[in-house]
């Protein structure tokens, strides 16, 4: 049973986000394992822990930048990487390299975020499964092998739903699938030699292009309301911002 | 040509979000001059299917399958890429869900289509196709290029006005063949909290945090919420103490709302709580600590304590409402 992870290269969730020239501004950002893809990841070190999977591969798209937080995802214990040496234009790009490496090499499960947190597109998993005629499921929050049976628990808007499905299959994973890793010293110890394997990218026709970016308009200060007079706000937000 | 939207329902009844997304479509089939054509699946009931003419599509493809009663992805992506085929559409609209989103991308891949998820506005289509959409979470916006022929949109709320002023829709049966290994993933167990309001489609959202102490206190931010007509939220370590259930939990890890009003009552404002509520239109803020940082996103604020202040809330809107 062999895993393959995709993961993704972002900033920290504390990050403020800003623009130059119309390009991310990545001075002073701190970069992490999407949130999503490091559940995914977790679950699937916790299955080869289990004794249910042989091994896990850890994959991102990304440039040489990307190659610390691939060594981290490592050290919470992948046994191996591949780096496709390529700038993650957009999500049918990043899909058409990962269907492409799964294509040479078959896992029998690939596990994603449910969303990267920088594009927030939710797609890539979907394209991937479409591209290699798999099905897939997202998002998922349990995650349980019997064999080649899986059973998963997805959340759907109000509730969750249940599933079985065979292997090979694609899911987009969320909390709380796994139990959140933080690498020990070993882990960090034997990340340094762990394999990473880079290999180039396959051509992709461009479908979609990122244009130009914005930042939200800035908010006005917030004005308070005297704790005794609750009944004031009310009036406030049926007058005044018209909410209710 | 036609711009073809996907509507969504629970158990037969269309969501709201579909609505708006039906609204979203008929607008832009308008600036592209072509027809805009829905598909319904598993949605029997004929007034359900004629409210899709008032929000503006000219044309309902119902879907009467019982394979397809229950959404499930590949059989669903698969009878929409046929219809859009039929159709010969060059934009297909879907409501924005984690259903639709996965779906979006699908048919991504069988269309070889641009795909955009939760757009902001209508495109503006001066020259070439361009979609507007939040990214980083909320922190910020791009405007997105669409170069493909046929181009794939899941709709944000509030995006468009909800349109009410359309005519009668001609409502055609559509019977896709669907094929046999579309229905390998079984669903075995649903389970929904029935009766309630769905988070991401409320109008209104109080959400409780840490502030509020325990489980036994939620009373308060309930009776609040209904009061109100409100569907509740929490903050992460809420639901990570199975304080509420986990699918209540806002922000960047959690679902993310976009009401007219969010009241956030002992929440303190972390970043990644509010990556998930800053598309709100109107915030309010209920806090002990006239420092929380959440403060400085809000629109209105009471420096408070929950326990005093929210059930004098509760009184004045009894009242008022
Ligand atoms: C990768 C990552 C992802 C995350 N994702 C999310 C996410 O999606 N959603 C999320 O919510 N968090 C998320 N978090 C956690 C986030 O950083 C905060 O820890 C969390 O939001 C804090 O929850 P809280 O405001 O309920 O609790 P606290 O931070 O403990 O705040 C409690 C607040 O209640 C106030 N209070 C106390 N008593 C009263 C009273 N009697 N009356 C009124 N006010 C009172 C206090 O002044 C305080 O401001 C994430 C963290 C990380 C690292
Ligand atoms: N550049 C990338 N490299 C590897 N995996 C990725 C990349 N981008 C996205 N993914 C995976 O696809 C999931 C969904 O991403 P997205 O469709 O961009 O929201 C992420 O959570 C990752 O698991």
């Amino acid at each position: 049973m062999k895993i393959l992870v995709c993961i993704t290269h972002v900033p920290d969730t504390t990050s403020k986000i800003s623009f130059t020239d119309n390009k991310f501004n990545s001075s002073g950002i701190q970069y992490i394992i999407g949130p999503y893809d490091e559940y995914a990841l977790a679950r699937a070190v916790e299955l080869k822990e289990a004794g249910k999977a042989s091994s896990v591969t850890v994959l991102n798209v990304g440039e040489a930048d990307t190659e610390p937080t691939i060594r981290k995802a490592l050290a919470i214990g992948a046994d191996d990487a591949i780096r496709v040496n390529a700038n993650p234009r957009d999500a049918w790009y990043v899909a058409s390299q990962i269907a492409a490496i799964a294509t040479a090499e078959k896992y029998d499960i690939i596990l994603m975020g449910r969303e990267s947190i920088d594009f927030n597109g939710g797609l890539v998993h979907g394209m991937v499964a479409e591209l290699l005629g798999l099905p897939s499921v997202s998002p998922i929050m349990k995650l349980e092998l019997d064999g080649t049976k899986a059973s998963v628990a997805r959340e759907i808007e109000g509730g969750k739903e249940y599933l079985e499905l065979e292997t090979p299959f694609v899911a987009g994973c969320q909390e709380p699938i796994a139990e959140w890793k933080i690498p020990n010293m070993r882990g960090i110890m034997s990340a340094r030699t762990k394999p990473l394997k880079v290999v180039e990218p396959v051509n992709v026709e461009e479908g979609i292009s990122f244009v130009s970016f914005e930042l939200p308009p800035a908010k006005g200060a917030c004005k308070m309301v005297d704790a005794t007079t609750p009944e004031k706000l009310l009036e406030l937000l049926k007058n005044e911002a018209k909410v209710l | 040509m036609s711009v073809l939207i996907v509507v969504e329902s629970v158990d037969g009844e269309i969501k709201k979000s579909s609505i708006e997304a039906v609204s979203y479509g008929a607008l832009l089939a308008a600036k592209l001059q072509v027809t805009p054509v829905a598909i319904a699946i598993g949605v029997q009931d004929q007034a359900a299917l004629q409210a899709l003419g008032k929000a503006g599509a000219s044309k309902v493809l119902a879907v009467a399958s019982e394979l397809l009663k229950q959404p499930q992805v590949l059989p669903y992506a698969s009878a929409i890429a046929l219809a859009a085929t039929q159709e010969k559409a060059s934009v297909v609209v879907l409501p924005k869900s984690t259903f639709s989103d996965t779906l979006a991308s699908r048919l991504a891949s069988k269309l070889k289509a641009g795909a955009v998820t939760g757009v902001t506005e209508l495109p503006d289509t001066s020259a070439g196709f361009k979609v507007k959409k939040s990214i980083y979470t909320g922190k910020a916006f791009t405007h997105v290029e669409v170069k493909s022929a046929i181009k794939i949109l899941t709709v944000a709320k509030n995006a468009v006005q909800p349109k009410e002023d359309g005519g009668a829709p001609a409502i055609e049966a559509f019977n896709p063949s669907i094929p046999e290994s579309d229905f390998k993933t079984k669903i075995t167990k649903t389970e929904k909290a029935s009766g309630d309001l769905l988070l991401t489609e409320a109008d209104i959202v109080v959400s409780g945090g840490r502030g509020l102490k325990g489980p036994e206190h939620w009373g308060i931010v309930l009776d609040l919420a209904k009061e109100l007509g409100a569907a509740t939220g929490c903050s992460k370590p809420v639901s990570d103490m199975d304080w509420r259930p986990h699918h209540e939990h806002v922000g960047q890890t959690g679902v993310k709302v976009s009401p007219n009003l969010y009241i956030a009552i002992g929440i303190s404002g972390a970043i990644q709580h509010l990556a998930g509520v800053n598309s709100s239109k109107c915030i309010v803020v209920i806090n002990k600590d006239p420092e929380a940082p959440f403060f400085k996103a809000a629109d209105y604020g009471i420096v408070g304590d929950a326990f005093e202040v929210v059930p004098k809330l509760i009184a004045a809107a009894k009242n008022y409402m």
